[in-house]
């Protein structure tokens, strides 16, 4: 596409990411989005899954944690941690299919220490204190579970596209980090300090840790109490046999991710944080050899009238209302002037009373120039990222006026996605 | 301290959170500025590790100490007072902790080069958010003699599908606890916490999954299920960190035995609030396309825009689809400001920064809380 509209000017256009292309091609069964919160991560995995499933392929989405109406999007009551069918609004002749499922974190983890232990232990570590506190939490846990199902999913063979999205995690790493980081932990000093007396007695583990045990173990005792320091002792000495097989998956995970089959998506808004969050994301995927895809520039601020610019139409808007319309006009950068709830508009009414002739023009002008203002400032920032990484192939999405909350919603932005 | 009335008065530790991408950070930080405005010193900080609050004021990296990055700015007469900042880390909270309680610096030291941190981040959050929260309250507490060392603590919190667990540190801490030090030191924590001069804002945008998430995290803070909250209900009588009877409770249910109001909700900061400049009469008529475009381009041609022939109505069909868009949108973000404005808790409205978020925008925030009486 090319017109007037577009956000970048030729010269530092960054490569196109096709999306069709990537989806379309049956190599391609695993699509990972990744970026900060608030970027659209979630309706970005749900419309590529239902464009994808429209145009042939057996999908599945992965969510984290959809917004209520985005699982009613899909036609769904709730999420829960099984794959539940989605109906294609038209089951055209190329048409494939669409699961989605929302993780639930801790029943994975429970299967997950249902399938490596056995019965006895298997309870005696679900009904640990420590154990119920790290299932079901959100930090690092949530990022494991969620490639602990991607392998499960991709194990089950039953679709030949997975769209995954990733928890809005509190740092770019988390997810990537989190098989090693379980991997790093479970082989630490500490656990084996931990483990050591209730796996030997007297002088045998002091072998195992370094000097100044007495001291560690008094300080936890002294700190944690107690009971608190046997819990933890407890738990960890039960995790301890299945240790291996843990560890072992969640590298198989890590190797899944970077596998030819594997893309990442690294979404992303047309702001400096989101950017700067989407840059380290990208230098990260590289430094672990993950394969990235490009990035998803969501809520792009366009125009059609682009050729109009921001200064002239703000010049315009000041010729056919003068003084007092341009006066009333600095007031709505303030609160007092936004009125809350119920005084929206009064400005301008205000404005076509007194001073304006054409008042729908003078606004359609100000606005246009204040929508032109933002697309500057998106380019900006936009090229900020393209100068640093100008081999990363990027797609943008249009700003929408309204949140997404149906199928068709989702088709709009997976048309928007294809069309780049 | 001040003649001025505002919504908070009383409260110490005003804790700050919202959906990602909201601006929680940056509304933080406008608040603190506006808490320091009276003169007052003021801590704002954040504990996610992620430096928001440098980059926000444009300075390297925080330590774990409390710096200065800004004064606030003064009223007539009234110098500004200083904003202090602190990025805290559970790391260095412990040895701080182990230090400050135990007299046991070294041993702190020796204990996170063997991963207690790590560790404990990774079986129980709950620890770790004692730790983050228990600073917070240490310098919501901490004196100067016989004032407190500052007068108000902002504290970053982490986003709102965490903030219920991340505050409720007693609770997370008792099923690991029962007994001990540890346990002893969250239910201190929690009292702060917990206590009137404690508030929990909220920052959302006028889109549909942030105030959800909003709607979604009262409901958490009043201990009702979640989307318990009843359309219309009447906000709590006691007022903006007042504590609720059980009586008046929204929906009307409270089990017997369980304290209502475990945490006192405070503010929602809607953040980024486009300027509103269509008349709200014609928001519906526009919306639906029916702008007119004759008067569109008789209007431009009046202003001077003159093309080519026919270009003109061109330009007004464009701008009719532009104001067309921008009509859906406001009308989206009223319907959005309407389920906010049913949740009972003040609302203030932040305007949208076009240029980019800088000090001077920061001011500007700070001053959009202040005339609302956030602060």
């Amino acid at each position: 596409m090319t017109g007037p509209h577009e956000l970048r000017p030729a010269g530092v256009r960054p490569p196109r990411l096709e999306t069709d292309r990537l989806i379309d091609d049956p190599r391609t069964r695993i699509i990972v989005c990744c970026g900060s919160g608030g970027v659209g991560k979630t309706t970005t995995a749900a419309a590529l899954g239902l464009r994808a499933a429209e145009r042939g392929r057996h999908v599945v989405v992965l969510t984290v944690d959809p917004a209520r109406r985005l699982a009613q999007s899909m036609g769904l009551s709730s999420l829960d941690n099984t794959p539940r069918p989605v109906p294609l609004p038209d089951g055209g002749a190329r048409a494939g299919s669409l699961h989605a499922m929302m993780l639930d974190m801790k029943r994975t983890f429970d299967e997950i220490v249902e399938a490596h232990a056995d019965p006895d232990r298997a309870a005696q570590i679900l009904a640990n204190p420590f154990y119920q506190s790290l299932s079901s939490s959100f930090a690092g846990t949530q990022e494991y579970m969620a490639m602990e199902k991607l392998g499960q999913l991709r194990r089950a063979e039953e679709w030949d596209l997975i769209v995954v999205d990733t928890p809005p995690s509190r740092s770019a790493l988390d997810f990537l980090d989190a098989p090693q980081r379980l991997s790093r932990f479970l082989d630490g000093r500490l656990i084996r300090l931990l483990t050591a007396p209730t796996k030997a007695s007297g002088r045998a583990y002091l072998k195992v840790v370094n000097a100044g045990f007495g001291m560690i173990t008094g300080v936890l005792t002294k700190v944690l109490g107690a009971q608190m320091l046997r819990d933890v002792q407890t738990f960890v000495a039960a995790l301890d046999t299945m240790f291996g097989g843990f560890r072992e998956r969640a590298e198989d995970t890590y190797r899944l991710l970077q596998a030819p089959g594997t893309a990442f998506l690294v979404i992303a808004t047309p702001e400096p944080d989101a950017l700067r969050e989407a840059s380290y994301f990208v230098e990260r995927l590289s430094q672990d050899r993950m394969p990235l895809a490009g990035l998803v520039l969501n809520r792009v601020q366009r125009s059609p009238a682009a050729r109009l610019s921001a200064a002239r139409s703000l010049a315009a808007a000041e010729a056919l209302q003068p003084a007092a319309g341009n006066g009333t006009h600095a007031g709505n950068g303030t609160p007092a002037g936004n009125g809350g709830a119920t005084g929206n508009g009064g400005t301008a009414s205000g404005n076509g009373g007194s001073a304006g002739r054409y008042p729908l023009a003078a606004t359609a002008l100000r606005l246009h120039a204040e929508r032109m203002q933002l697309m500057a400032v998106q380019r900006r920032v936009s090229q900020h990222f393209t100068a640093a990484h100008p081999g990363v192939p990027v797609t943008e999405v249009p700003a929408q006026p309204e949140d997404v909350h149906d199928l068709a919603g989702l088709t709009t932005i997976g048309a928007a996605l294809a069309a780049g | 301290m001040t003649a001025r009335d505002t919504d908070w008065e009383g409260v110490r530790l005003h804790v700050v959170t919202g959906k990602g991408g909201t601006g929680k950070t940056t509304v933080a930080a406008a608040l603190a500025l506006a808490l320091a405005a009276d003169g007052g010193t003021v801590l704002l900080m954040e504990v996610e590790g992620r430096q928001g609050i440098a980059q926000l004021f444009d300075r390297p990296p925080l330590p774990y100490e409390e710096r200065k990055v800004a004064v606030a700015p003064g009223a007539p007469g009234v110098p500004g007072g200083d904003v202090y900042a602190l990025a805290a880390d559970p790391e260095s909270a412990l040895i701080e902790y182990l230090e400050m309680f135990y007299n046991l610096r070294h041993a702190g030291r020796a204990l996170t080069r063997l991963g207690v941190v790590d560790f404990a981040t990774t079986i129980a959050p709950g620890l770790r958010d004692v730790l983050l929260t228990g600073k917070a309250a240490e310098g919501a507490r901490r004196k100067a003699g016989s004032r407190f060392k500052y007068q108000a603590v902002v504290l970053d919190a982490p986003p709102t599908g965490r903030i219920g667990q991340f505050l409720n540190v007693a609770g997370e801490i008792s099923g690991l606890a029962r007994v001990g030090p540890i346990r002893g030191h969250a239910d201190t924590v929690q009292s702060v916490i917990a206590s009137p001069q404690t508030a929990i804002h909220f920052v959302t945008l006028l889109e549909e999954m942030p105030v959800q998430e909003t709607l979604d995290g009262l409901a958490e803070l009043r201990g009702l299920p979640q989307g318990g909250l009843q359309p219309g209900a009447e906000p709590g009588g006691a007022g903006p960190g007042g504590v609720q009877p059980g009586g008046s409770q929204p929906g009307g249910i409270q089990p017997a035995g369980v304290q209502p109001w475990l945490f006192h909700p405070g503010g929602i900061m809607i953040n980024m609030v486009p300027p509103v400049d269509l008349p709200a009469d014609q928001l519906t008529a526009l919306a639906a396309g029916r702008a007119d475009q004759d008067e569109l381009a008789l209007g431009l041609k009046a202003a001077g825009l003159d093309e080519p022939a026919g270009a003109e109505a061109g330009l007004a069909a464009s701008l009719a689809d532009e104001l067309a868009e921008h009509a859906r949108g406001a009308l989206a973000q009223r319907e959005q400001r309407e389920r906010l404005a049913r949740a009972g808790q003040p609302c203030y409205e932040l305007p949208l920064i076009p240029e980019g978020m800088d000090l001077a925008g920061l001011y500007r925030l700070a001053a959009a809380l202040r005339e609302q009486g956030a602060a």
